[in-house]
């Protein structure tokens, strides 16, 4: 049987992520930049942490799962890598119409 | 032999491999799901860079208030679905019904939220196709970031649908004293995949809501 955790762990969690909710949204309505999607991803990077490590128990978990766990990421940062560097090579999106 | 034994089936040692392989494969399916979910990412990642300005504007139109309610309303649900695995693997009965209700009730939530916005979007003119109108620079762009965030919210919406259709009847199967006595695993194998939704719904929410800031 695997370790269960206390219902606080639980509830810890979610008032984290319901903080870093209200951190995004509060982002919508300032002006970064650029910055504004590089914080936002971030922050959807934590929430995603905190729900797989404690929500999913990944946390305590074997080597095999945590490994499964980070396969998908992988894949996604793989296709995104090799298919933006194929449209980059052939000009595709080499100059964003507008700048940033 | 022990009521432990008895759940083990003959191709695995233990209880505690069965557990393991159980878990292995849903997270290996997740892989997947992130893939499925990934080639649309790649588009919005493509076209977003193509027209920056153009994205920025066309997610002032989207629901902010409402995507940001329904972002709390997900991540509270995935909670009670914590909870609820919980319950199982201490084979609280009662508790885990009402959990799993309560994970469907606000998955259900999600679901109308979605629909009152679908509902805003459509008498807005900004359903892509021929009753698009767009006042604003460049509508073919606008109309790609439109169709990207239906395509987006809508695939992940199906998976809100079989979500609450797998807790509300998980909440029937607990009613009947299924996931008693270890018997949890089932209960945890749900849990992933909702968590897995409410993971995809984080990204959304930034990405389609909070393009450009306000």
């Amino acid at each position: 049987m695997d370790e269960t955790y206390s219902s606080k762990v639980y509830w810890t969690n979610c008032l984290w992520l319901m903080g870093l909710l209200a951190l995004t949204w509060a982002l919508g309505y300032v002006n970064f930049g650029v910055f504004n999607l590089v914080i936002a991803l971030a922050i959807s990077f934590a929430k995603t942490i905190l729900i797989v490590l404690f929500f999913m128990h990944i946390k305590g978990s074997s080597r095999l799962l945590h490994f499964a766990a980070i396969t998908g990421l992988l894949w996604l940062l793989l296709m995104l890598l090799l298919t933006l560097s194929d449209y980059y090579s052939r000009g595709w999106v080499a100059s964003p119409k507008h700048g940033f | 032999m022990s009521e432990a034994a008895s759940l083990v089936a003959e191709q695995f040692d233990d209880l505690e491999q069965q557990h393991e392989a159980d878990k292995l494969g849903m997270w290996i399916f997740l892989a997947t799901e992130v893939l499925f979910f990934g080639g649309l990412f790649l588009s919005y990642t493509v076209y977003r860079y193509l027209y920056p300005n153009v994205f920025a504007a066309a997610s002032r139109h989207t629901e902010v208030i409402l995507g940001g309610a329904n972002t709390a309303i997900l991540l509270f649900s995935s909670t009670l679905m914590a909870l609820a695995v919980r319950s199982a693997q201490l084979s609280r009965r009662k508790p885990l019904i009402w959990l799993l209700l309560g994970t469907a009730l606000f998955g259900i939530a999600f679901m109308v939220v979605k629909g009152f916005e679908y509902h805003k979007d459509f008498i807005d003119h900004l359903v892509p196709g021929a009753a698009f109108q767009w006042h604003e620079a460049n509508p073919q762009a606008a109309e790609i970031f439109f169709w990207l965030y239906f395509a987006m919210t809508g695939l992940h919406a199906i998976h809100v649908t079989i979500g609450i259709i797998l807790m509300l009847v998980l909440a029937l199967l607990a009613g009947r004293g299924k996931f008693q006595n270890g018997n949890y695993m089932t209960v945890e194998i749900a849990g992933l995949y909702w968590h897995f939704v409410d993971i995809v719904w984080v990204f959304l929410f930034p990405l389609l809501y909070l393009a450009g800031h306000r």
